[in-house]
């Protein structure tokens, strides 16, 4: 069944869409990411890893997911 | 001089050497020099995941942070706000805290914007943030930053990148001569000479990205750093000779027929 309601949120500046009540775990398994490995901020709000199953996405969030990469 | 411990923020490292994991043409290659050099501090960046490509490597696989101690830059930060934005991911990604602050004024020169610096160092330094400072090579600002609570000074010895080497040996000395804190050169070294110098000046560090990375063999390179860093140490605490306009013979005349 597809669902209709899909709300669009921006993440690392692109945007995507997911199902209502996602939540901010099921978007870094989505995706693939070590959660060990990286941070997280939700509207400029950095997020406490261990909380992320806690949080559901709402319409128009920003997400940014960052890690280390190479640097001088 | 007796050799003491290499200390940062009350945490002892091994080597002198730090060096910048970026401008590698692979993480391969990067992991293999830093062994080469023998660092156990290296800077890292931090940036968005690519979330396009998944399987794309990561430094993390590469670089053992648990071997190696990351310290974390804010390259490309233009604020303190952007700096302390930056350096609070990078302690949640990992519960880093000693941390490089870089703050740039220009996008040409690269030049530390100092006003921004000393700001960032203040309230990173009440956050518990242990503040390592990129920074111009002027005394009076190193000191501005050692009251703001910086721990380690890191002076610039050229522009980023630029390979120029030691451009203002004078203000360097001065700064040693004022601080007891660890001096860093970080920025414009070129070559292996150029690092020796900045330890025969007294300082008590050396960090070196680009020298190392865009070499023609990086890794050979790197243990050139390395014994570069080691040579001009020792230089240093062996204490050189005056210089004199003058010759003097190293062979006796006594005894000459």
């Amino acid at each position: 069944m597809k669902i209709k309601n899909k709300i669009k949120i921006i993440v690392n500046g692109k945007q995507m869409q997911v199902i209502p009540k996602f939540s901010l775990k099921s978007l870094v398994v989505k995706l693939k990411i070590p959660l060990n490995k990286i941070a997280i901020e939700l509207n400029k709000k950095i997020i406490d890893k261990k909380n992320i199953s806690n949080i559901q996405l709402k319409k128009g969030d920003k997400i940014e997911i960052v890690h280390f990469i190479g640097g001088g | 001089m007796i050799e003491k411990k290499f200390k940062i923020a009350k945490k002892s490292f091994k080597s002198r050497l730090i060096v910048g994991t970026g401008k590698y043409k692979s993480f391969n290659e990067c992991a293999k020099a830093i062994k080469s050099s023998g660092a156990d501090i290296v800077t890292v960046a931090v940036r968005r995941v690519n979330i396009s490509d998944k399987n794309k490597a990561r430094l993390m696989d590469y670089i053992d942070p648990k071997k190696i101690t990351y310290l974390p830059n804010t390259a490309g930060c233009f604020t303190a706000e952007d700096a302390v934005r930056t350096l609070r991911l990078a302690r949640e990604i990992g519960g880093w805290k000693l941390v490089k602050l870089e703050v740039l004024g220009d996008k040409k020169n690269l030049f530390p914007e100092m006003i921004e610096t000393l700001k960032s160092t203040e309230l990173l330094t009440k956050e518990g943030f242990k503040v390592m400072v990129y920074c111009n090579d002027d005394p009076l600002m190193a000191k501005r930053l050692e009251n703001a609570g910086a721990v380690a000074i890191m002076p610039l010895a050229a522009p980023i990148g630029s390979g120029l080497g030691i451009q203002n040996k004078v203000n360097i000395k001065i700064i040693r001569k004022q601080t007891k804190l660890p001096l860093i050169i970080d920025a414009g070294i070129g070559e292996a000479s150029d690092a020796c110098v900045a330890m025969e000046l007294g300082c008590d560090g050396v960090l070196i990205n680009t020298a190392i990375a865009k070499a023609k063999n990086p890794i050979q390179m790197a243990e050139a750093m390395k014994l570069a860093v080691i040579s001009g140490r020792k230089s240093f605490l062996s204490g050189r000779i005056n210089p004199n306009l003058f010759g003097s013979a190293s062979t006796s005349n006594k005894g000459i027929i």
